[in-house]
């Protein structure tokens, strides 16, 4: 499966290919991680549908989103797991998926699943003025962090956003030079500190690996 | 200066205030400490200037931002305009007197440092006519406790940004109703990741989806409240 450009992840996603019995309905934001571990793993059961990665601007809009795709997809495959965490749903999507009798990955968001749900929520005392970026989100600064907050236009607003924040966390799902300088220039751009944490696909490979044949 | 630009002195009354509600949805705070200015020397009570002004002015604002017209960054810029002028009108208000309209203590839950919506609500509530005591970000029960029994509020607020912390919002109701003090307040909350059945679920008085509902919210509660009292 070849993918389209991030920008088309973020706003328009991805469809699946037809094949496999097992659909993944995930967030665009994840299709570069989860395509990687379906080459690597060898998993050609899996098929994967990406929903547009701006829906996290909505996150209002995911559940119904979710369901509009089960709704279509459902006859044509044995299973569909959804690869979203909660993501700002506030417990919305979980019931959703419940009431759809799909299963969905767990945790609060991909920064915590990224990272290890038990590993993210033991920092969380004192980690919670981190700001945080993941391989995509490095990729795609401009279109889910600087032009929605309006930062393009209203460089003053940035404190107004990020002044209670104390450093940006690059949870680095691959090893990439550019990347990481981008992600320390994202840092700069928000007059925050920098760091950047190894974390691979943590909990969302022994998540994936859990649909197997 | 442009030909078209206009003097905020030379509008009449009507244009000036028809002016301001503009500038607030343009975010422009100059020209809204200016007008403020200028509607105070011409004899204008600051809470009119404050109420037909400015929250006018703001309301428009939210209603926008509800309807999907408006967005964040637009609100944030109008919020600081309304700021402007409030920094004016606050010790002119305090000087002369407005109507009380009740108390809040409003902060962000422990563990979040999220507070735009939050100062939204503050400010929309002071412009309202109640008294804020804004506790700031990253609250412990312990420290909303304290300001309960300092500040002896008719509401608290609480906000909240993420999926992670909103349960706090429990813990504090909890602590409250074990103490046996969860009756004497109107418990607000309010944040992104929030909906009724959240609010519901916890124990709050209500779930408020932006600073105008909160607002809305407020004022019925204390007025149910004032009535239940004068029936006793």
């Amino acid at each position: 499966m070849s993918l389209p450009a991030d920008h088309e992840l973020t706003e328009q996603g991805l469809a699946p290919e037809g094949r496999g019995r097992v659909l993944l309905i995930a967030c665009g934001a994840l299709a570069h991680e989860i395509l990687a571990l379906k080459r690597m793993n060898g998993w050609d059961h899996l098929d994967l549908q990406c929903l547009p990665a701006n829906l996290h601007l909505w996150p209002d809009r995911i559940p119904a989103a979710v369901e509009k795709s089960v709704a279509e997809h459902r006859a044509d495959y044995q299973r569909i797991f959804i690869v979203y965490a909660d993501c700002g749903t506030g417990g919305l999507l979980s019931e959703k998926c419940k009431e759809l009798g799909v299963e969905m990955v767990e945790g609060p968001h991909c920064y915590s699943f990224f990272e290890g749900n038990a590993a993210f929520a033991a920092k969380a005392d004192e980690e919670f003025t981190a700001f945080y970026l993941t391989d995509f989100l490095v990729r795609q600064f401009d279109a889910f962090v600087w032009k929605p907050m309006g930062l393009d236009r209203h460089p003053e607003l940035r404190d107004m956003y990020f002044g209670n924040y104390t450093k940006l966390v690059y949870q680095a799902q691959t090893e990439d030079p550019t990347l990481e300088a981008k992600a320390r220039d994202c840092a700069a751009r928000l007059g925050l500190d920098y760091e950047r944490r190894f974390t691979g696909y943590g909990d969302l490979s022994p998540a994936l690996a859990r649909l197997a044949p | 200066m442009a030909d078209d630009d206009i003097i905020l002195s030379d509008l009449s009354d009507d244009e000036l205030v028809l002016q301001m509600h503009d500038d607030l949805y343009d975010g422009l705070k100059e020209e809204i400490e200016e007008a403020v200015n200028i509607l105070i020397e011409r004899g204008w009570t600051p809470y009119d200037v404050l109420t037909k002004a400015l929250v006018a002015g703001m309301t428009i604002v939210g209603a926008d931002f509800r309807d999907g017209i408006l967005f964040v960054p637009e609100v944030l810029l109008a919020a600081n305009a309304m700021k402007g002028g409030m920094a004016i009108l606050k010790p002119l208000l305090i000087e002369t007197g407005a109507p009380r309209m009740g108390k809040m203590v409003i902060g962000t839950v422990k563990g979040d440092i999220h507070d735009i919506g939050k100062n939204l609500v503050a400010m929309m509530m002071e412009g309202a006519g109640f008294e804020v005591r804004d506790l700031g970000i990253n609250n412990s029960v312990e420290k909303y406790l304290e300001a309960l029994e300092a500040e002896k509020p008719d509401i608290l607020g609480m906000s909240a940004l993420l999926t992670t912390t909103m349960p706090y919002m429990k813990v504090v109701i909890d602590t409250m109703k074990e103490k046996g003090m969860r009756d004497d307040y109107i418990v607000l909350v309010g944040g992104a990741p929030l909906n009724e059945e959240f609010g519901r679920a916890i124990g709050a008085d209500a779930y408020c989806r932006d600073a105008a509902v909160a607002v809305e919210t407020a004022k019925q509660f204390v007025a149910r409240k004032h009535n239940q009292a004068a029936a006793l």
